[in-house]
């Protein structure tokens, strides 16, 4: 075996040990499934961590109304063909005051449609346990997280207070008010999800792969018109541009990246070389230095 | 075993140039992403004297906004960079002050090299030698001593020297034995990935050729072990799941399965979606043993042929993580991997002083301190000495209340008379005296403030139970401390030790057949829990008497809260100390009720 698949292979193993602990210690736990490639991947483990059995819990969608229609019908897709089960929350509430990433403000919108959204079905399905596919390498207060990371009532995380946890020796209790986020893929870099994409012949979303797609600009960043809700400037018309995506999320906020990479090895090739870091893609993160951390002390993922 | 993932801790505070050497490690093997590169060239913190356009390197490393306000670290970070030869390199940055330890415990935790940084404007301090014991402790393989910041003296060998032979004197105390010593500045780049041109007088590896050089040592002949995760369950399948250590399984495989002690063969092992012959080690299975033998979570499968040594005493190494100190004789919550049981801390040996390594005597272990232990299980562990194996030689202890991680474990050897002990099991049992007596046996276990009224509700019912011809015993508080407790007093460490000693009797008698009431103050949740966790399920009926504290000091009938007030009595419950309400007991009766009426409420839950 080569390295490189030895390195996915201790990956993996790691990653189903906590999926096994996560299901033999909590109640009621989820998968957060973004549709994403992390998300993909997240799904392949559980599957295999529990087969032959099914995977033992449920899958979360948190919908915003503003992801891109191949995210929506991708989902729908993998949930029928797997036959698993999917819950969809939307905050209606956002939604009945007509909260939106234009004239909301990103961060208002981020925080009523994702972090108040998550929160609110967390506590509606009394998740006690909502496993992530966050990875240290994507951002600076996320190489912090533990792997069971607690959250406090009211989903807040407490950085400065964060349980000790030592060899693969986990600590899966919680007092009244607190519940878990899990982290399997913590030690995964954005190169092993897609080499393990590759490797496993995962299915993954058709946005990750540079296609001819109408698209505008917004200062440097390319952005998808992925339907006709999208506010254009005055005159603005889109043009097409063969664009593929790194990350995937509401698409007014999500940028696009000037591509050729049509294959999963195209990608991984593209990923090798590429040396910008993956969230500088995601409009919501730039918004100042710390804002992932701020975020999570909210409840974010 | 080769092993693709290799764990790097570094240990060092900011004043040592630590993340700045952190910082040039990723930047020079091009493991960082350019525009973060560009934010460190950019951003700055208050007072940096860096020039503008040059990298501040700690400023990759530094994650947290107070972090990088106080210009410290705090947590644990993170990082991943690819090593020339493919493999991985995950780094681990622990802050370096003494009162974070318990995170350089964390971080040390799994690491196989380590780092330690000396300053060498500075000499070695205290710093350096309690890093290197935690790295000591927690089973550290090979040391690297960054003597940092040479360019600052010059790059004087004579300095280096003098920092390596004053080391050197401590390796042996400290049973460290791959230990190198690299002269080397992080800020001016020399040593780390590229060779020094100023220090001709050094052969050796650079830091990062070093790290690269590592290989696992082969361990003896250890046979292949697996902890069940969890059992799986499909429709005609039947498999238990787990992590693979110490060797491979192999279809055919004879095993045996702790505590039960049945043996079994491998009949199928499932990776993944599929089936293979050979379960090799550290991967993640599900193996189908035959015949289907019981096994649940937490249970050991080993090699038919391992002589397990199961225990339930052991001396260990103790690293405690809590603000509130460890109490002696206090039950806590043992896990280790997927095993869980209930434990006690019967000894402290001594405390080690992490500076000098000398070892201190103790009676308690505060937060950051390390100390060796004696611990008592509520059931046998086949657990193995820590230098051995980290996999099954570590344990956490967590706080059986608040479920934070109190403490963690380095098991150093099973004692003896843990070993030697096998639990007896008679004919004549529990049963077979219930049903002699007509009876079933249970302990009542009364608690509330002194004066709330226990004593009265016990001896009332004891008289309700032996009208009927019932079988029943009081074990008075009070009454206990002048024989069986006489040599206890009122300190929490004291009160552990009179409930864990009442609940030990009162299990006898219920084992005996009796029905057991007990009269305690019993005020802190911890124990009663501890208590209630040595009793069958429904054998142990908790019975919280709820008295205004007022009221009991009006009733006063020892005079001990008059006394209390006088300073005449310490941590007296309601006085000094403070009462933890029952968070679920089976009754709650009212202390200013008929004690009639109380009484005939727990008569109708015991009958």
């Amino acid at each position: 075996m080569s390295t490189e698949l030895e390195i996915l292979k201790s990956l993996e193993s790691e990653a189903i040990e906590i999926f096994r602990e996560t299901a033999a210690t909590f109640r009621k736990p989820v998968l957060m499934y973004s549709i994403g490639k992390d998300s993909s991947v997240l799904l392949h483990l559980a599957k295999k961590a529990f087969y032959p059995a099914p995977i033992p819990f449920k899958l979360l969608h948190i919908d915003t109304t503003w992801k891109f229609k191949e995210m929506i019908s991708f989902r729908d897709k993998v949930v029928a063909d797997d036959n698993l089960s999917l819950i969809v929350h939307t905050n209606q509430e956002g939604v009945a005051n007509g909260t939106n990433p234009f004239t909301s403000g990103i961060s208002e919108y981020t925080r009523i449609m994702k972090t108040v959204a998550l929160r609110q079905a967390l506590d509606l399905y009394e998740v006690d346990a909502a496993i992530g596919g966050s990875r240290r390498d994507e951002e600076k207060s996320r190489a912090k997280e533990r792997i069971f990371s607690v959250r406090e009532s009211g989903h807040r995380w407490e950085p400065r207070a964060q349980r000790p946890e030592l060899w693969r020796t986990y600590n899966p209790k919680l007092a009244p008010g607190q519940t878990m986020r899990v982290f399997p893929l913590s030690d995964w870099t954005e190169l092993d999800i897609w080499r393990y994409i590759a490797a496993e012949n995962i299915e993954v979303n058709p946005l990750y792969f540079a296609k001819e797609r109408p698209v505008v600009m917004r200062g440097s960043q390319i952005i998808m018109v992925d339907d006709e809700r999208y506010q254009l400037n005055e005159g603005e018309k889109p043009e097409m541009k063969r664009v593929r995506f790194r990350t995937l999320g509401c698409y007014p906020l999500t940028a696009a990246v000037e591509s050729s990479a049509t294959s999963i090895e195209d990608v991984v090739e593209e990923v090798f070389q590429v040396k910008l870091s993956e969230r500088a893609t995601r409009l919501i993160d730039g918004a100042n230095e710390d804002s992932m951390e701020k975020k999570k002390r909210e409840g974010y993922f | 075993m080769q092993i693709p993932v290799v764990r790097l801790l570094t240990c060092g505070s900011v004043d040592d140039g630590k993340s700045t050497l952190i910082g040039r490690l990723l930047v020079e093997t091009d493991s960082i992403p350019y525009d973060t590169v560009d934010t460190a060239r950019q951003v700055r913190r208050a007072g940096s004297n860096i020039p503008a356009g040059e990298i501040d390197f700690s400023l990759l490393t530094d994650g947290l906004e107070a972090e990088r306000e106080q210009g410290i670290t705090i947590d644990v970070a993170y990082r991943s960079m690819s090593l020339l030869d493919g493999r991985r390199l995950i780094i681990s940055d622990a802050p370096g002050h003494e009162q974070y330890t318990r995170n350089m415990a964390v971080a040390a935790s799994r690491a196989q090299i380590s780092i330690v940084l000396v300053d060498a404007t500075k000499g070695v301090r205290t710093q350096t030698l309690r890093h290197l014991t935690i790295c000591s402790l927690m089973g550290v393989q090979r040391v690297l001593v960054a003597v940092n910041k040479l360019d600052a003296v010059g790059f004087n060998e004579e300095i280096y020297l003098q920092i390596k032979s004053e080391i050197e004197k401590t390796l042996t105390r400290l049973d460290l034995t791959d230990v190198h010593f690299i002269p080397l500045s992080a800020l001016a780049g020399d040593n780390v990935v590229q060779r020094s041109t100023q220090a001709p007088w050094y052969q050796g590896p650079t830091l990062l050729e070093a790290i690269q050089s590592w290989q696992p040592t082969q361990s003896a002949s250890a046979t292949a072990r697996m902890r069940v995760q969890s059992i799986s369950r499909a429709d005609d399948f039947r498999g238990v799941s787990g992590t693979i250590h110490h060797g491979d399984f192999a279809v055919g495989d004879e095993v045996k399965i702790f505590p039960s002690n049945k043996l079994a063969k491998i009949g199928k092992i499932i990776s993944g979606f599929q089936e293979e012959q050979v379960a090799l080690e550290t991967s993640a299975v599900t193996l189908v043993l035959e015949p289907e033998v019981d096994a649940t979570r937490g249970d050991l499968i080993a090699a038919a042929s391992e002589d397990l040594h199961a225990s339930d005493r052991f001396n260990a190494h103790l690293v405690w993580f809590n603000e509130d100190a460890l109490i002696h004789s206090r039950s806590y919550l043992l896990i280790s991997g997927p095993t869980q049981t209930p434990v006690i801390v019967t000894k402290i040996r001594h405390k080690i002083d992490v500076n000098t390594g000398e070892q201190n005597s103790a009676n308690t272990l505060v937060m950051n301190e390390i100390g060796e232990v004696e611990i008592a299980t509520n059931q046998p562990l086949a657990l193995l000495p820590y230098k051995q194996s980290r996999e099954f030689g570590n344990f956490i202890l967590v706080d059986r209340l608040t479920f934070q991680t109190v403490g963690a474990g380095m098991i150093r050897h099973a004692l003896r008379r843990g070993e030697n002990i096998t639990y007896q099991a008679y004919e004549v049992d529990k049963a077979a005296r219930e049903s002699a007596k007509n009876q079933k046996a249970r302990v009542i276990w009364l608690t509330g403030l002194s004066g709330s009224g226990k004593s009265t509700i016990a001896n009332t019912l004891a008289k309700r139970l032996h009208a009927l011809g019932m079988h029943a015993y009081v074990l008075d508080g009070d009454n206990l401390r002048m024989g069986l407790n006489v040599d206890l007093g009122f300190t929490p460490e004291d009160r552990a030790e009179n409930v864990r000693r009442v609940s030990e009797v009162a299990k006898l008698m219920v084992d005996a057949g009796l029905i057991v009431i007990t009269a305690l103050v019993s005020p802190f949740e911890a124990d009663r829990q501890r208590a209630r966790s040595i009793f069958d399920d429904g054998d142990f009926i908790e019975v919280f008497v709820d008295t205004p504290v007022d009221v009991c000091i009006s009733r006063d009938p020892k005079g001990l809260y008059k006394k209390a007030k006088d300073g005449q009595i310490p941590n007296f419950t309601g006085i000094g100390q403070d009462y933890e309400k029952p968070s679920k007991p089976e009754l709650i009766l009212d202390g200013t009720a008929d004690t009639e009426a109380n009484t005939k409420a727990i008569m109708e839950r015991l009958l």
